[in-house]
């Protein structure tokens, strides 16, 4: 008798131990989660392709690179288990993740990442994925789990590049990466349908502690007026990018509502070979003049940042805060400095807007308004977005225009070159050499200190010489449904989904 | 009728040529650039030149347009720029999707309009119609897209009838699909089927009071013999080409009401291919919407040679 209690006994212990593994296994989320995007994904599967901004931030659960951001900017190892940076800092040497494995279920090898490397760093014969990458001079394998990266020139933001989603390590073995979309991140690849969906699932062998939510559908929602009632009607469950009229029509009761900073310099950016634009005194009474708080106010009921300069907040150690109140508004001033000008009864000036960004247009109205103070005419043109690329951005064929511009990486660089004024993309026709000497002294510099002083000091000098009429880096809101938690912003243009689990 | 479908066909390739030609030119003489569109803002020089030899920009702009129409001729509608997969194949699920709900809307409209354009005519004056008649009125003047956001709010948020953008793909579930398509269809329908009403009851009068409706009548016809035997017939013609154009309407009025209903059919393909300069699928498409309206066109003439004998083609 005592014999079969026994067995009794161990049969229930060991069941119980069975159905608590059984438990366990289901401890481990099926749920799934549908976002809304204001925005098609149509570019390229392969990340280092990759160029539209919507893109990359999705993409950026899938693939990551050596190294990759964390939500508070700091760079983080990823497929790299750890990173030496020689003294003179000309070489990195990268340890291979022990364990690390591909989507596809291969692991992780040396010459993965060797192919990877080369082929963003344009070493493979193709284009780099940025010219920064031009300063890599040799990549080496030294043995099946360390490589090293040797640069020409010391280079201090040479790890934040890493970290961007066009530095992502990808599989070498993957022919056709345009259409077969192999990576590293917590979450896989499934499918996309064109301006219908794109679809992801939680990839359960992530090395990480990887996402909570196994499926996640990303929807193109492009009408922007149908977009609260998609989420009242719980089609969507969440949507990035609100604007404030569509935050006003959600219900509190059913959504969490985050509020951040969309990592953007929102200005009027001005042609400085436009003849008035020229002028130091005009654009610093213009500066006097424009209000960004009214702007803030009208745009988006007060929330934003200003900024100042051509660096927004989230870039901590580079951003500095006195820069935002040096043009406090005084119209006095602005009145003075314009009567100090070859324009004392001021001019007529044209401000090109692309149509698609609603707050760029309602921005342009207020500065208008603001403009019209000392006697500066502004007339609003809008045009599509691809007008606006051909004409103002690579025609520099205008005469002002209200944009956001972002940053590619976590590195000042990102922001600053552009007006330097050999620059190819320095649409604004910024020419300063004092600019020029500070930030080739930043980006030669070898340690990171100085580097960060001449960063400032570029940062500086765009203020004081009042290059464009700096306003903001604008609100960011994001709802989610209350059966979901955890969104958080980064200093980059990047949705993290490991972030977002269900509320239990 | 042979003769007839020669000349109509002839008719359709020089207006397809026409169309496809204004397309080409005004793609040429806009600014933009799918290249750059494709590549962003960060692209380098050789990287743009590069695209732009792959997708043979750099040739003249006639050898362009003549290297397309000959890719018509032999139904190659290319590669699309942004998706570079082929246009067809993109097309082809937007196309099953605008059809089956421009014929889910015609059908809504015949089915309502004629059984009630026939009644109100046949009791004009009585209590329908002065019930029906201010009713038609204001379906009339409602737009789609403000119809399609009311039948949203009311259908969608309040009676939870259907989830507003829940659109599913036929390929996962049919009738879900046609359930989804239900909705905007009656938005695409109900102002047309108004003007439907309004028309046929009008021409039922008005045949009516001819001379031949008074003869039959006193030869002893009553009224509704009168009405289905002899004045429907007349009366029924104008309508029948109202409808016809009603149905080429529909492609063009489902461009709007996709938006409102978020359908990804032929309309938000379009714009969206408009904004990124996607050439060959815009050019695609527009010749399939002339195409379509031009063979409606012709379905209609032939529906009136079956319904009028003394109409010859």
């Amino acid at each position: 008798m005592k014999k079969i209690k026994t067995l009794v006994l161990f049969c229930l212990l060991a069941l119980t131990t069975v159905l608590c593994a059984c438990t366990d296994d289901k401890a481990k989320n099926s749920g799934s989660i549908t976002i809304g995007i204001a925005q098609d994904i149509d570019d390229s599967l392969d990340p280092h392709k990759m160029v539209a901004a919507g893109t990359k931030e999705i993409f950026f659960n899938v693939f990551e690179g050596l190294v990759k951001p964390d939500s508070n900017g700091n760079i983080v190892p990823a497929v790299a288990e750890s990173v030496e940076v020689s003294e003179d800092k000309l070489c990195y040497t990268f340890k291979l993740r022990n364990g690390i494995k591909f989507h596809d279920g291969n692991a992780v090898t040396i010459e993965d990442l060797e192919y990877s490397i080369n082929k963003f760093a344009g070493r493979d014969g193709g284009e780099p994925v940025s010219s920064a990458f031009l300063n890599v001079s040799e990549v080496n394998v030294i043995s099946d789990d360390t490589i090293e990266i040797r640069l020409a020139s010391a280079d201090p933001a040479f790890l934040s590049y890493l970290a961007s989603v066009e530095a992502a390590i990808i599989p070498k073995s993957n022919a056709t990466p345009d259409t077969v979309c192999i990576g590293t991140g917590p979450y896989k690849y499934v499918s996309r349908s064109p301006l219908q969906n794109v679809v992801f699932e939680r990839f359960d062998e992530y090395w990480g502690e990887g996402g909570d939510i196994k499926n996640v559908t990303f929807k193109i929602c492009t009408n922007a007026d149908t977009i609260a009632m998609e989420l009242e009607g719980g089609t969507i469950d969440m949507c990035i990018h609100l604007t404030k009229g569509q935050k006003m029509q959600l219900d509190k009761e059913n959504f969490t509502i985050y509020e951040g900073t969309m990592n953007l310099v929102q200005a009027l950016y001005l042609n400085h070979s436009f003849e008035p634009f020229n002028d130091v005194n005009v654009r610093q009474a213009m500066n006097y003049v424009c209000d960004a708080q009214e702007i803030m106010d009208y745009v988006s009921d007060g929330a934003g940042s200003k900024i100042g300069t051509s660096i927004y907040p989230s870039f901590g150690k580079y951003f500095d805060e006195s820069l935002t109140s040096v043009y406090d508004v005084n119209v006095d001033k602005a009145k003075e400095l314009m009567a100090k000008s070859a324009y004392p009864d001021g001019f007529d000036m044209t401000i090109t807007v692309p149509s698609n960004y609603e707050q760029h247009v309602d921005t342009a109205l207020v500065l208008k308004n603001q403009l019209a103070l000392i006697g500066i005419n502004a007339s609003i043109e809008k045009v599509d977005w691809d007008t606006w690329i051909n004409d103002v951005y690579l025609g520099r064929n205008y005469e002002s225009t209200v944009i956001g511009v972002d940053a590619a990486n976590l590195s000042a660089n990102a922001l600053l070159s552009r007006f330097t004024s050999e620059a190819g993309d320095n649409f604004t026709n910024y020419n300063n050499p004092a600019y020029d000497e500070a930030f080739n002294n930043a980006v030669n510099a070898t340690d990171d200190e100085t580097a960060t002083k001449y960063f400032k000091e570029c940062a500086r000098i765009l203020n004081s010489d009042a290059a464009n009429v700096y306003i903001q880096d604008l609100p960011d809101f994001v709802a989610i449904n209350k059966k979901f938690e955890g969104y958080s912003f980064y200093p980059l243009y990047v949705l993290d989904l490991t972030k977002i689990k269900t509320v239990k | 009728m042979g003769k007839y479908i020669i000349k109509k066909f002839i008719l359709l390739i020089i207006t397809l040529i026409i169309t496809s030609f204004v397309i080409f030119l005004i793609f040429e003489l806009v600014p933009g650039d799918p290249v750059m569109d494709k590549l962003g803002t960060r692209a380098t020089p050789e990287a743009v030149a590069a695209l732009r030899e792959k997708w043979g920009l750099n040739q003249p702009f006639l050898l362009r347009y003549f290297k397309f129409l000959l890719g018509i001729f032999t139904l190659d509608f290319g590669t699309s720029y942004t998706y570079g997969i082929s246009v067809a194949s993109l097309l082809k699920e937007k196309i099953i999707i605008n059809l089956c709900m421009s014929l889910m809307a015609l059908a809504i409209v015949i089915l309502i309009s004629f059984p009630l354009g026939v009644y109100t005519a046949k009791h004009t004056g009585g209590l329908s119609d002065k019930i029906i008649s201010p009713l038609n009125q204001a379906a009339m003047s409602i737009p789609s897209f403000v119809l399609g956001l009311l039948i949203t709010f009311l259908f969608g948020i309040v009676l939870r009838w259907f989830r507003p953008g829940g659109y599913v793909s036929y390929k996962t579930d049919f009738f879900g699909f046609l359930y989804y398509l239900i909705f905007p269809s009656f938005a695409l329908a109900i102002p047309k089927i108004a003007m439907c009403i309004r028309l046929l009851k009008g021409n039922i009068l008005e045949e009516a009071s001819k001379d031949y409706s008074i003869t039959a009548y006193a030869r002893g016809n009553n009224t509704t013999g009168l009405l289905y035997r002899h004045v429907l017939k007349n009366a029924v013609m104008p309508t029948v080409t109202f409808i016809g154009m009603i149905a080429a309407d529909m492609i063009c009025s489902g461009i709007v009401i996709e938006q409102v209903f978020s359908v990804p059919g032929l309309g938000q393909i379009l714009i969206n291919s408009i904004s990124t300069r996607d050439f060959p699928v815009v050019e695609a498409e527009v010749l399939m919407i002339a195409l379509f309206i031009m063979v409606i066109s012709f379905i209609t003439d032939v529906i009136h040679v079956i319904i009028d004998p003394r109409v010859r083609i």
